[in-house]
Parts: structure tokens; C-alpha cells; sequence
């Protein structure tokens, strides 16, 4: 394997900057790997025929003697979900196979014009809708760490790319924990931005008010480096705030130096018991917390009673806002259509379009949003998930009154078998109980590895949650966390996976 | 129906079994939600967001028509409409 | 379809009381549209597109697609709020109005629900005769239009039997203000009438603001007509019907007036009427039913997550309501003092629905009393005659300037007509065409003497008449000269020239 794939982002940039690696080289490393283990992997709906190209603008641009950004010339991984104008964009659905958009997502010019490299569109559970990258029209991605495993979803794509060195960063979307659990079963490092903090022009919408676009990448000064690449206010998006953002890599920088963790209060759910968690998981998140403690850092324990009705609320609230962003999936204006026998009218094409394109899950989720719309039940569901909205938020409020950073597990288990909870959406749903709270409240959080669980040898991620618009505080955290980890384990964790060689499944 | 969702009967007995167990798990939001509850429905509250009333880029008429599924006309074109118009 | 019995007008009244509610779309002339910054083809400028070519992203429902409200929409809507005496909200945020239809772009049409911009307010109108009636406003929203279907295949335009349609979204997204009435009472056996001075009250209203096109012909402004009857004697309100998208002033009146008919004979044979849509057609004169309400009536309305609350400062409030043109009744009666016309001249005016050209002819010069008979006379009649607005023909400055020359003696009554259609054929302005057809009176007394000379020549006893002291014979040389003159003469100047000429 080449040395070019296992460098972070970070390290990449620097030797394009000082012309060790051509932009080229580093384009092409990452497209060799996506050829020997991608057929494994399948992180990949499409890889960008454009990439080498795109490359050499960048460094001829450079050998222009060009003012270059800090990412420009490294590849990048696009989440299906995000519109692009050079590739196809499916969301991870049969209903938009082929689809060409005639506009690019805000995030994805903006990666452009900081001069990252298209490398390709990645895996995803059909529009975001999922945990485990199963619901994907295209078959599931396989998790790096063990291929018979789910890589996590919806953004399991991204996050398997990054894991398995395809790509050095990634875009991913999160709606209920789409970027951080795909981090936790992968070894990777997530951030879900503050909402409006990142553009969501061009993100194939699942549910308005919940969905925000970050970074996916190996390292938390990676992720604060593509998360300075994107953000800020685009007028596109009527819900972009219009703060001026610090830099979250100089967040990283300063994080990783570790004084942070000094005098830091880390608040602690009381109403998340260790029995629903793994052992694994409880143990390594426990064992990380006590890692800060001794950097004086001081846990303190939090109320946040509304906490459990999160997953309820969200499975109402989620399915409302999608049931009418999937609306426009209608075979009239783009996408499949499917013209049923006899003399069908334009509803007849419209339902049975609907039928094959959309799989079970999306039908799903769409007939219970519109029950939870419905006239006669709006109050008692949506209103009322609306309410617990309100009710979450006063729970983080009350916590920050308190605490610096919240600190749970990113999720409740390691990696499960691909297949295991295909039938059963409910547990399902229940593996983004930690994360969803966040997407509710609309406040940032962050996933860093933890460690592995000592049960099955699978990466455990470490959630963090800081008030909204304290995005750079998760990059201070995160990357002093992540400094005394890789210390403790002598490499980054991501060096004891698999060697993915291709093709020895 | 509503969701213009043509299911056959496999799929509506494989998905409303689901669903009940779905609904029944999700209605306990009703249990914390009473009336002296303000609803919200953006997480980042703002308001007057607006745009000025100036002409921007607009698409191509290829670009309009280059997703279609049919055209004719420089129009999309669908099958008869039964229904009647809103 | 069999016909629909009617019941005659004045024993429907006698039977029932007509109960009234209208819901006015108003297109605003913004140049962008309501969520895009796409061309509003509602505005003038845009209004000759071809199809799908005023698009953005937004219009067509394009996967990630988000909007963003139009500034100027905001402005327009407060301002037709305050204009229709309503109170404007302190907030008021969109909601999604979701149903499949293949107009609509994304499925859901981006309107106001429960929190509209402005609500409780009224209309005074004024019907031909002068009366003034209140309307009751409820509110008024802000919304999106939908794209336009064209019927093909069957009997083209129809929907019934087409085989296929065509989308155009140009008109999807245009800004548009839906003015909702209260339950209107007690109009009785004006309720026809009052129903189209009312349409007319809005397009004054939001014409004075400059803030649509207002024609109704092009859909710029559209009514929809709820009309139920009340058995005299009785509280209890009968059921509604909604007659869709009757598109001109005329038509409100006949709609309203049919429904009352077809109606009280339905009741009166013991039916029952059904609430549905009803659809106008112009050619019949007759509504016919429109589908049932049904499951698809639930719109499954919520807060339109992608837009956020719309919160106007009290200080924008007051600077448009500062800015609020006179009311139209108040300054139809100004205008009426100041013009010094009767009742009757006025509402030959007003009805024409040529008051603001008449204005300004005025104001470029003219007298009032002959910017009223340009307009009301030969204007109207030419109007009528191609079927076209009056203002369409003819700019109120060309008609002022026809009206000097005609002061100046440059033209006769008669030569002004001709170059009244020389400008309305596109000929240039009044003196362009007078110099281009060679039009003005001749003033040239040599010219005259010799036509004069000729006609004498031609007919000696009448001079001799003349000299007679029978004058009344000169009419037979006027006649003449005039003729000779292909009527470019003065005829009272002809006259003059004539006696002169027999006292030599
Ligand atoms: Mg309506
Ligand atoms: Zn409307």
C-alpha cells in the first residue's frame, strides 16, 4: 500500500504545499486504492472520472506560483446525498439512479474552490434514512473493520472511505447521528456542525430542521481543516446563520496541545445507565473519561429528563418533514418513472413510480410521517414531538448552565452484522438514542475513537456536545482527547485494522 | 392515498405490522408534551431572513429539461390527469 | 351534460338570501419570484417568456433545493394588508401545503396557514349607482403559484379525454397574496353586482399600490366565488360551492349570478346542495362540478422548516402605511369635484375602468371634459371594435396631444378621428401622423378662393342666390369645396370665404 493513502489530511497538505507529492500522485494513490479494495468495501456509488484532471489544474495552478488553500490538492469523498454537477447523484435511491444535477450542493463548490478533489460519490442508506448503510438501492458498504459488519448509516459510505484509507476526507450529512455513528463503528472521527452553521443548499433534504452537513475524516484537526472549508453563511440556505466562524483547525491545533482539559467540566447524562450500552462500550467510554480526569479535567453529573423521549420524538418529527421533502420524487420533472399497463392516469404513474422507486424503509418512514401530519392526528404527534423539541433544548440549557461539554458513547454498540436488524426498525432506531438528542437541540457534537471494545475488538467513538455556535470547543476537546489516546496507544487506532490487500473476503 | 405510494399486499402487511409497534413506541411523546409547552420548529431560532428582489442565474432550458423523463415541446410531459386541478 | 335548471333571479331572491365569500390570488409584479430569484413572469417585463425558461433550481422542486423569501414580496404584502385595513401579524411564518399535483414542483405549495401576514381588515366598494358597501376582510397570505398544464390530445384544453399534458413552471414561484373575504350578508338582489365591484375594488387597490399587473386576462389577479343560498327565515347557512378562476370582471357577476339560480332550483325541487369546486366556463355562461371534497382536502399543513418567521419591524409598518396611496373611493370622489363631471359622466368613467388614463390625460393637458369624451367616445369604441383594453390602444400623452391640435385648430373633430386610428395602427405620435397622411386643415385661403371659384363656376345660380341675400344656398358650394378639399378644410372658414366672395 502506498505511503501517500495513509498520510492524514493534514500531513498530505503539507507535502503538496512543498511539491514532495504532486496533487496527481496523491489523486491517483487514493484511486488505486479504491480499485484493489472498493470491491470489498463498495464505500463507492461512483468514482469521478474527472479527478486526475481536476488534479493536474491544481498543480499547475501551484507551479503557477498560485496563493493555494490549506486543503487544496487533496482528495475528497462526497456523500451521495450531496448534488454535483460533474458526477450522478442517487442519495443512495433507485429513484434517482442516473440523475444528473444541474447545480452544485454550496458545500461541494466551496470544496472546490478551496481546491479538493472530487474523488467520488459515496454509499449511503437511501436518503439518509438509516444506520447502517443497508437501505442503500445500491447494496450495503462493508465496514473496514470487519467486512461482515455494518460501516454505520446513512453515511456509511463516507465513513468506510476514510477507515479503509480510499479517501483522506469526507462530506457526510447528519440527521439523528449520520456522521458520528458511522465514526463510532469505524474508528473515525465525525463532527455534526451547529445547525445553519454549514450550508444546506444542494444536501438532498431528509428532515429540514434536523439535517446539517460536516466533516468525516481520521483526525480532529482534519475535520476542523474541510469543517473551515465549508462553513459560514451562504444565502442560498434561509436557515445559514451568519456568524463569523473561528477556525476549527486552529481549535484542533490548540486542543491538541492539551491544556483545555484543565479545570474542564465534562457533564455526564445521569438518565443514560450503563445497562443499555455494551460492555465494551460503557468500559471504554468510562476509561476515556477517566483519561481527562486525570488531565484535570472534572466530570460532573447532569439531568437531561427528556432525553428518552428524543427517539420518539425524532421518529415522528423525521418521517413529517421527509413524507414532504420526498414529495417532489414524482416522475415528472427528473427521475424514474414507471408507466403501469392499460391507460394509466398521471397518478396511477405517479404511485406506481413511487412503489419501485422508493425502498421499504423510505416507504415506511413516508406513510408515517403523513399519518403524523394527518388533520386528525397532528397534535397528538407532530405537535407534540415538536414540544419535546422545546423540552430537550431546556435540558441542554440547563446542562450548560453547568458543564463545558456533554460526553456520551456515540452509540450503544459496536458494529452489528450486516442483516441483524434489517427486520427490525425499532431497534434499528434506538442506535442513534445518544445522537439524535443533538440533531433535536440543533447543537454541535463530535465522535472520536475511544478505543476498541475488549469483547469483540471493534472501534468505540466517544461523543461530545457543546452549546450551539461552540463548535470550536469540540475541536479544542476532541483534539486533546485524541492527543493522550494516540499517545496511550502508541499509533492512531485506525493502524490496527485490517489491511484491506482486496479481493480476500 | 396520501403518500401516492402504490404498495401491493405483501408490502402493506410487511410494513403496517411494523408500523403499529412504531407508532405505539413513538405516541409516548404525547406524555411530556403538555399545553404550557412552547412548540419548536427550527432549532437555531431566526427570523426575516430575506433576499433581494434582483434577477440571479437562472437554468438553461437544457438544463431545465435535461432530467425529464419525457419532453415535448420544451415542456414536460406527463400522461392524462384524471384528478382535477387544485 | 345536460344543462342545469335555473330558477328565474328574482324568485330565487324572493326564496332565499345569497350568502357570499370570495378568495382574490393576487400575482405580485416583484421581478423575482417568491422563493427564487428567478424572472417573475407575472411582472411586465417577463410576461412574453417562453416555457421552463424563467427557472431556478426551486421552481422545478430540484433535489436540494431550498428557498428564500423575496424582500420587495414582503413589502408588497404588507402594504396590500394595510391597504385592506388589516392588522399586519408581529409574526407570521410559512407552512407547506402538501398534494400531488404535476404543477407543483416540489408537491407542496409554500403558503401561510394559520399565522398570515396580515388579518381582520375591510374594502369599501362602490357599486354603479355610486352605493358603497363594506366587505369584511379575514386575511391575507402570502404563497407561491404553480406551474401552468396545457391539455393536449381529446379535445384540446380540457382535461377530460386528454391524452396527455404539458408542464410549463415558469409560473411556478410567483408571489402571490390570496385576499380572503369573510361571510358576506345581506347583498341580496345585488349580490352579482357586488360581487364584481368588489373584484374591481381589489384591482384599483393593488393598482394604485404598483403592485401587480392586475389583469385579469392574464391571471394576474383571479377570484374564486363562494356562493350559498339562506331559506329566508332561517339562521343556519346553506352549503357552499366554490367557483375556481372566473377570470374577468364580467364573468364574477354572471358566476355568481348563475350559482344563486342554479341553486335556489335545486333547493326549491327538494335537492340538496353538494360543497365542491365548480368550474366557470366563459363560452356556456355555466359552472360545472369540479371534484368532490375528499381525503386529498388534507393538505397535512406544517411550519415550513427551510423559512423562518416573518417579524416586521413597527417602524417598516408605519413607512409603508406612509406610503399608501389615496383610498380609490376617496379618490374617485376628488377626482369627481375636480373634474367637475356628473354622476353620470363619472361612472361612464369609472365603469370604463379608464379613470387613471382619463387622470392622466388630464394631466398632460387636455381639458377634463374632452379627455372624457376621447376615452368614453371614439377610444372605447375602437377598443370594443378589436377587443382590447382601452388602455392598451392608445397612450394617455397621444391623446392629449390630439386634443391641442384639435385646440389649435390644426384638426377638425372629424381629421382627429382619422389620426386618432392613424396612432392607434402605430403611425407615431398625433403630429407625425398628421404630417405623414397629410392631414390638417387647410388654411391656405388661395386654395380655398380657387376651390371656391370652381364650385361657383360650376353651379352660377347660386351665387346669384347668394347675392340675393339668400344665404342658406352657400351650403351647396361648402359642400362642394369640402369635397374637393377631401374634407381638410374648415367648413365655418369656407363659409367666411364664400360670402366675402359674393359681396365682391
Ligand atoms: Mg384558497
Ligand atoms: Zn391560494
Amino acid at each position: 500500500m502506498s505511503d501517500i493513502i495513509r498520510l492524514d489530511a493534514a500531513a498530505l497538505a503539507a507535502k503538496l504545499a512543498s511539491r514532495e507529492v504532486s496533487s496527481v500522485e496523491a489523486t491517483q494513490a487514493h484511486l488505486d486504492r479504491i480499485a484493489a479494495v472498493d470491491g470489498d468495501v463498495h464505500a463507492f456509488l461512483h468514482v469521478n472520472e474527472g479527478a486526475l484532471d481536476a488534479a493536474a489544474a491544481i498543480d499547475a495552478r501551484r507551479a503557477a506560483g498560485e496563493e493555494l488553500g490549506p486543503l487544496a490538492g487533496v482528495p475528497l469523498a462526497i456523500k451521495d446525498v450531496l448534488v454535483t454537477t460533474d458526477q450522478p447523484t442517487t442519495s443512495g435511491s433507485r429513484i434517482l439512479e442516473g440523475y444528473r444535477s444541474p447545480y452544485d450542493a454550496t458545500v461541494v463548490a466551496r470544496s472546490r474552490a478551496a481546491g479538493m478533489i472530487p474523488l467520488g460519490k459515496t454509499n449511503m442508506d437511501e436518503f439518509a434514512m438509516g444506520s447502517s448503510t443497508e437501505h442503500s438501492a445500491y447494496g450495503p458498504t462493508r465496514n473496514p473493520w470487519d467486512l461482515d459488519r455494518i460501516p454505520g448509516g446513512s453515511g456509511g459510505g463516507s465513513a468506510a472511505a476514510v477507515a479503509a484509507f480510499e479517501a483522506p476526507l469526507a462530506l457526510g450529512s447528519d440527521t439523528g447521528g449520520s456522521i458520528r455513528q458511522p465514526a463510532h463503528v469505524t474508528g473515525t472521527v465525525g463532527v455534526k456542525p451547529t445547525y445553519g452553521g454549514v450550508s444546506r443548499y444542494g444536501a438532498i433534504a431528509l428532515a429540514s430542521s434536523l439535517d446539517q452537513v460536516g466533516p468525516v475524516s481520521r483526525t480532529v484537526l482534519d475535520s476542523g481543516l474541510l469543517h473551515d472549508a465549508i462553513a459560514g453563511h451562504d444565502p442560498k440556505d434561509s436557515t445559514s446563520l451568519t456568524d463569523a466562524w473561528p477556525s476549527f483547525a486552529e481549535a484542533a491545533r490548540e486542543g491538541a496541545r492539551g491544556d483545555v482539559l484543565k479545570g474542564l467540566k465534562v457533564g455526564v447524562i445521569r438518565e443514560l445507565p450503563d445497562s443499555g450500552f455494551q460492555p465494551g462500550v460503557a468500559s471504554s467510554f468510562r476509561s476515556a473519561l477517566a483519561l481527562m480526569e486525570a488531565q484535570g479535567a472534572e466530570i460532573v453529573e447532569i439531568g437531561a429528563p427528556h432525553f428518552e423521549y428524543g427517539v420518539a420524538a425524532y421518529y415522528l418529527i423525521l418521517p413529517a418533514e421527509a413524507s414532504s421533502n420526498l414529495a417532489k420524487f414524482d416522475s415528472v420533472r427528473f427521475g424514474l418513472r414507471v408507466t403501469p399497463d392499460g391507460n394509466p392516469t398521471v397518478e396511477d404513474v405517479m404511485s406506481a413510480t413511487r412503489d419501485a422507486g422508493f425502498g421499504d424503509e423510505v416507504k415506511r418512514r413516508i406513510i408515517l410521517g403523513t399519518y403524523a401530519l394527518s388533520a386528525g392526528y397532528y397534535d397528538a404527534y407532530y405537535g407534540s414531538a415538536q414540544k419535546v423539541r422545546t423540552l430537550i433544548q431546556q435540558d441542554f440549557a440547563n446542562a450548560f448552565a453547568e458543564v463545558d461539554v456533554i460526553a456520551t458513547p456515540s452509540a450503544p454498540t459496536t458494529a452489528f452484522k450486516l442483516g441483524e436488524q434489517v427486520d427490525d426498525p425499532l431497534q434499528m432506531y434506538l442506535n442513534d438514542i445518544t445522537t439524535i438528542p443533538v440533531n433535536l437541540a440543533g447543537v454541535p457534537g463530535i465522535s472520536i475513537p475511544s478505543g476498541l471494545a475488549d469483547e469483540d475488538g471493534l472501534p468505540i467513538g466517544i461523543q461530545f456536545i457543546a452549546p450551539a455556535r461552540e463548535d470550536a470547543r469540540l475541536y479544542k476537546v476532541g483534539a486533546a482527547l485524541e492527543t493522550l489516546l494516540v499517545d496511550a496507544w502508541g499509533a492512531p487506532l485506525l493502524t490496527r485494522a485490517p489491511q484491506l490487500a482486496g479481493g480476500n473476503r | 392515498m396520501l403518500a401516492r405510494i402504490q404498495l401491493n399486499d405483501d408490502e402493506v402487511s410487511r410494513l403496517t405490522g411494523q408500523l403499529d409497534a412504531i407508532v405505539d413506541n413513538i405516541a409516548k411523546v404525547s406524555e411530556v408534551a403538555t399545553a404550557d409547552v412552547a412548540a419548536t420548529s427550527h432549532p437555531i431560532p431566526l427570523s426575516n431572513v430575506f433576499r433581494p428582489d434582483v434577477v440571479g442565474q437562472t437554468l438553461t432550458h437544457e438544463q431545465v429539461l435535461q432530467n425529464a423523463p419525457d419532453a415535448a415541446d420544451g415542456r414536460f410531459r406527463v400522461t392524462a390527469i384524471l384528478g382535477e386541478e387544485q | 351534460m345536460a344543462a342545469a335548471k335555473l330558477m328565474d333571479f328574482d324568485k330565487a331572491l324572493e326564496l332565499f338570501e345569497p350568502v357570499l365569500g370570495f378568495e382574490v390570488h393576487v400575482e405580485l409584479n416583484t421581478n423575482t419570484k417568491m422563493f427564487s430569484d428567478a424572472p417573475n413572469p407575472a411582472n411586465e417585463a417577463y410576461h412574453a417568456a417562453e416555457p421552463n425558461t424563467l427557472i431556478a433550481p426551486v421552481d422545478l422542486g430540484l433535489p436540494g433545493a431550498l428557498p428564500v423569501v423575496n424582500e420587495t414580496a414582503i413589502r408588497s404584502s404588507i402594504s396590500l394588508g394595510l391597504a385592506l385595513g388589516c392588522s399586519i401579524a408581529s409574526s407570521s411564518r410559512f407552512a407547506r401545503k402538501n398534494y400531488f399535483y404535476p404543477d407543483l414542483g416540489k408537491n407542496y405549495q409554500i403558503s401561510q396557514y394559520d399565522e398570515p401576514i396580515a388579518y381582520e381588515g375591510s374594502v369599501e366598494v362602490e357599486l354603479e349607482d355610486g352605493t358603497l358597501i363594506t366587505i369584511p376582510i379575514e386575511r391575507a397570505h402570502m404563497e407561491e403559484d404553480a406551474g401552468k398544464l396545457t391539455h393536449m390530445g381529446g379535445s384540446t384544453g380540457r382535461i377530460q379525454g386528454a391524452e396527455y399534458s404539458l408542464v410549463d413552471y415558469n409560473r411556478a414561484g410567483v408571489p402571490l397574496v390570496e385576499i380572503v373575504t369573510k361571510v358576506i350578508t345581506g347583498t341580496e338582489h345585488r349580490a352579482p353586482e357586488v360581487a364584481k365591484a368588489y373584484v374591481q375594488a381589489i384591482r384599483d387597490i393593488v393598482r394604485g399600490l404598483g403592485i401587480s399587473e392586475a389583469r385579469l386576462e392574464r391571471g394576474n389577479l383571479r377570484c374564486d366565488a363562494n356562493v350559498s343560498l339562506r331559506r329566508r327565515g332561517e339562521e343556519k347557512l346553506g352549503t357552499r360551492t366554490e367557483t375556481k378562476n372566473v377570470n374577468s370582471m364580467r364573468s364574477v357577476e354572471r358566476a355568481v349570478r348563475y350559482e344563486i339560480q342554479r341553486q335556489a332550483q335545486i333547493l326549491a325541487d327538494g335537492g340538496s346542495i353538494t360543497q365542491e369546486t365548480r368550474h366557470w366556463h366563459e363560452d356556456t355562461g355555466t359552472t360545472s362540478p369540479g371534484r368532490p371534497k375528499s381525503d386529498a382536502d388534507d393538505y397535512r399543513y406544517f411550519p415550513e422548516p427551510d423559512l423562518l418567521p416573518v417579524e416586521p419591524a413597527a417602524e417598516l409598518i408605519e413607512e409603508l402605511r406612509a406610503a399608501l396611496p389615496e383610498q380609490p373611493v376617496a379618490r374617485r370622489r376628488r377626482l369627481m369635484t375636480e373634474w367637475g363631471f356628473t354622476d353620470l359622466e363619472f361612472q361612464d368613467v369609472r365603469n370604463g375602468g379608464i379613470l387613471d388614463q382619463v387622470e392622466a390625460t388630464i394631466a398632460a393637458g387636455a381639458a377634463p371634459a374632452a379627455a372624457r369624451k376621447w376615452w368614453t367616445g371614439e377610444i372605447a369604441r375602437l377598443a370594443n371594435a378589436q377587443e382590447k383594453d382601452a388602455a392598451d390602444l392608445i397612450s394617455a400623452e397621444n391623446v392629449a396631444a390630439l386634443q391641442k391640435l384639435v385646440d389649435a385648430g390644426t384638426l377638425t373633430d372629424k381629421l382627429a378621428r382619422q389620426v386618432l386610428e392613424g396612432v392607434i395602427a402605430g403611425e407615431g405620435t398625433p403630429q407625425e401622423v398628421v404630417d405623414a397622411r397629410g392631414l390638417a386643415v387647410v388654411s391656405d385661403d388661395g386654395a380655398l378662393i380657387a376651390a371656391i371659384d370652381d364650385a361657383f363656376a360650376a353651379q352660377p345660380d347660386v351665387l346669384a342666390k347668394i347675392k340675393d341675400g339668400k344665404v342658406q344656398a352657400a351650403g351647396a358650394v361648402i359642400g362642394a369645396v369640402m369635397k374637393a378639399m377631401k374634407g381638410q378644410a374648415d367648413a365655418a372658414r369656407v363659409r367666411e370665404l364664400i360670402l366675402e366672395r359674393a359681396a365682391q
